[in-house]
């Protein structure tokens, strides 16, 4: 027997970069496969470009600034397969290549890459697609199992059965629509440790809560659009999360209250995207706010007394 | 105060590159942001920006000497506001299209710092040929800078420079670029590559 000696850390977790973005695209390949299924071969050709040009984007930039390449620690793969899954159908390759390379260049290696991005890159390179043309990202869902149906100008609320919505047989963007196959990713990343429930079930529980308020039929506030893709993958970021259990709690109730009231009383027929990045934002501040008594402290007493 | 003569000719070019005032020295952001929609505004308003310049830096250097110091800004915003007033006029009268798109815009050139600081900074304390110089020089770097920009975010949000179709009708026009946003990224983009180059020729020198 050979004793070691070794300093801390004793306790090692096989956990690493690649391993959790393996995850993670584990996770999503339910939602691909199910958007492939209903919106045919274009869809699988719109996130392979967004893959194939967030990796590039990702490999160009690291030998131009003389950086380690990184590309195997999956991240951009990642990046490339979210912004994917959240576009319609018929987006245009050119448009797949343009979000990717902003989501990589701008928002994540500027900021100086993996882990400093305040963003999330995929959901940002949306924000940037759907100011530049929104024609081309709120419409071209009536491809594939849905060539023939009535084009709908908003895939929300629409009056779609619980069972359609669960099974995606809504129009939407590719990733979005099929809630079981997100369910099972969601699933994959509990199990794996991956992700934890909180963040999702708070921003679901909250947007439920102020729909049932405002009107909507709870359960169809949940399955309807991309909140349940938002909330499971996107605001589950480890990097644009915050840190504290309080700050990550308004965090989430901020995620479901933004996207409701956009949802109700803004312009966009969705809010997932916008609701996810001022939270993202906000949420550097949120871990700032004192919440902890410190100990030892007491209140000053009130003079007078 | 000391007056040595300044290079007139080193003054000038310092407006242009060392010191641009867009690039270099982040002045007059507003406007920048604001009016480079198209890249005819942009020029629009650098020339009307450089003809204030060059006026209000001539009158206050050649009255340096008699404005009290406890009351030089308000002087000098009147006579910046006398500058912008004729413009204004001017344009109004014989480029009203121009004078309609950059709108409140070229009002504001009043409260432009470019302007101010240079009035502060340079023609406070500097003679009339030289200040003039500088004047002129930093209304040129603020105008190459603005219809850069301008260039650049017609270009991508609209297909055209200086209403000129580049890229055919084929072109999908990016919107976002001929909104607010487009213009912090421009401008963001563009002031990281310009710093890049500098330092890089600063890492050459040493």
């Amino acid at each position: 027997m050979s004793l070691i000696l070794s300093s801390a850390p004793h306790v090692r977790s096989k956990a690493n970069t690649q391993r959790l973005m393996l995850n993670v695209i584990i996770a999503l390949l339910p939602s691909l496969a199910a958007g492939i299924y209903y919106f045919g071969w274009r869809a699988a050709l719109v996130v392979g470009v967004s893959v194939a040009s967030a990796v590039a984007a990702e490999f160009i930039w690291q030998k131009l600034s003389r950086q380690k390449v990184r590309v195997y620690d999956l991240s951009a793969v990642v990046t490339g397969l979210l912004l994917g899954l959240i576009v319609p159908p018929s987006a245009p390759w050119w448009m797949m290549i343009i979000g990717s390379f902003f989501a990589i260049m701008v928002v994540k290696q500027l900021f100086g890459g993996i882990g400093d991005n305040f963003l999330n890159p995929a959901l940002a390179a949306r924000a940037l697609l759907l100011a530049s043309w929104p024609a081309l990202m709120t419409s071209g869902y009536n491809i594939g199992k849905f060539a023939d149906a009535t084009s709908s100008a908003t895939p929300l609320l629409a009056g779609a059965s619980y069972m359609d919505l669960l099974l995606g047989n809504v129009t939407g963007a590719i990733g979005e629509t099929c809630k079981i196959a997100i369910l099972l990713g969601f699933i994959w990343l509990l199990v794996t440790r991956t992700i934890r429930f909180e963040i999702p079930a708070a921003i679901l529980g909250t947007a439920a809560l102020l729909g049932w308020a405002l009107g909507y039929d709870p359960l169809t506030t949940v399955l309807s659009g991309g909140l349940l893709f938002g909330a499971v993958f996107m605001a589950t970021d480890y990097v644009t999360t915050p840190m504290r259990w309080e700050a990550r709690a308004l965090y989430a109730v901020g995620v479901g209250i933004i996207v409701v009231l956009i949802r109700k009383f803004g312009s966009y027929p969705e809010g997932v995207t916008y609701a996810i990045l001022l939270m993202n934002i906000a949420g550097p501040l949120f871990d700032r706010i004192p919440m902890h008594r410190i100990y030892g402290y007491t209140k000053a007493k009130k003079e007078g007394k | 105060m000391s007056e040595k003569k300044p290079n007139v000719g080193k003054v000038f070019l310092n407006g242009i590159i060392t010191e641009n005032p867009t690039f270099r020295l982040v002045l007059g952001t507003c406007p920048t942001l604001a009016v480079t929609t198209s890249a005819i505004n942009g020029l629009g308003m650098g020339a009307a920006a450089t003809f204030v310049l060059l006026g209000s830096n001539i009158v206050i250097s050649a009255l340096r000497k008699i404005i009290p110091d406890k009351v030089r800004i308000p002087a000098f915003i009147v006579v910046i506001c006398m500058f912008v007033t004729i413009i204004q006029l001017v344009m109004q009268a014989y480029l009203p299209s121009l004078y309609e798109s950059l709108g409140i815009f070229l009002p504001l050139i009043v409260v432009n710092c470019i302007i101010l600081g240079r009035a502060e900074a340079f023609a406070s304390k500097n003679p009339v040929i030289a200040s003039a110089f500088d004047g002129l020089g930093m209304g040129i770097g603020f105008t190459l800078a603005l219809t850069l920009i301008g260039c650049i975010r017609e270009l991508l949000g609209n297909g055209s420079v200086f209403g000129i179709n580049l890229l055919g009708a084929g072109y999908q026009p990016m919107l976002l670029m001929i909104l607010p946003a487009g213009g912090f990224l421009v401008f963001g983009l563009l002031l990281g590559i310009i710093n890049a180059l500098t330092n890089r020729k600063k890492g050459d020198a040493k």
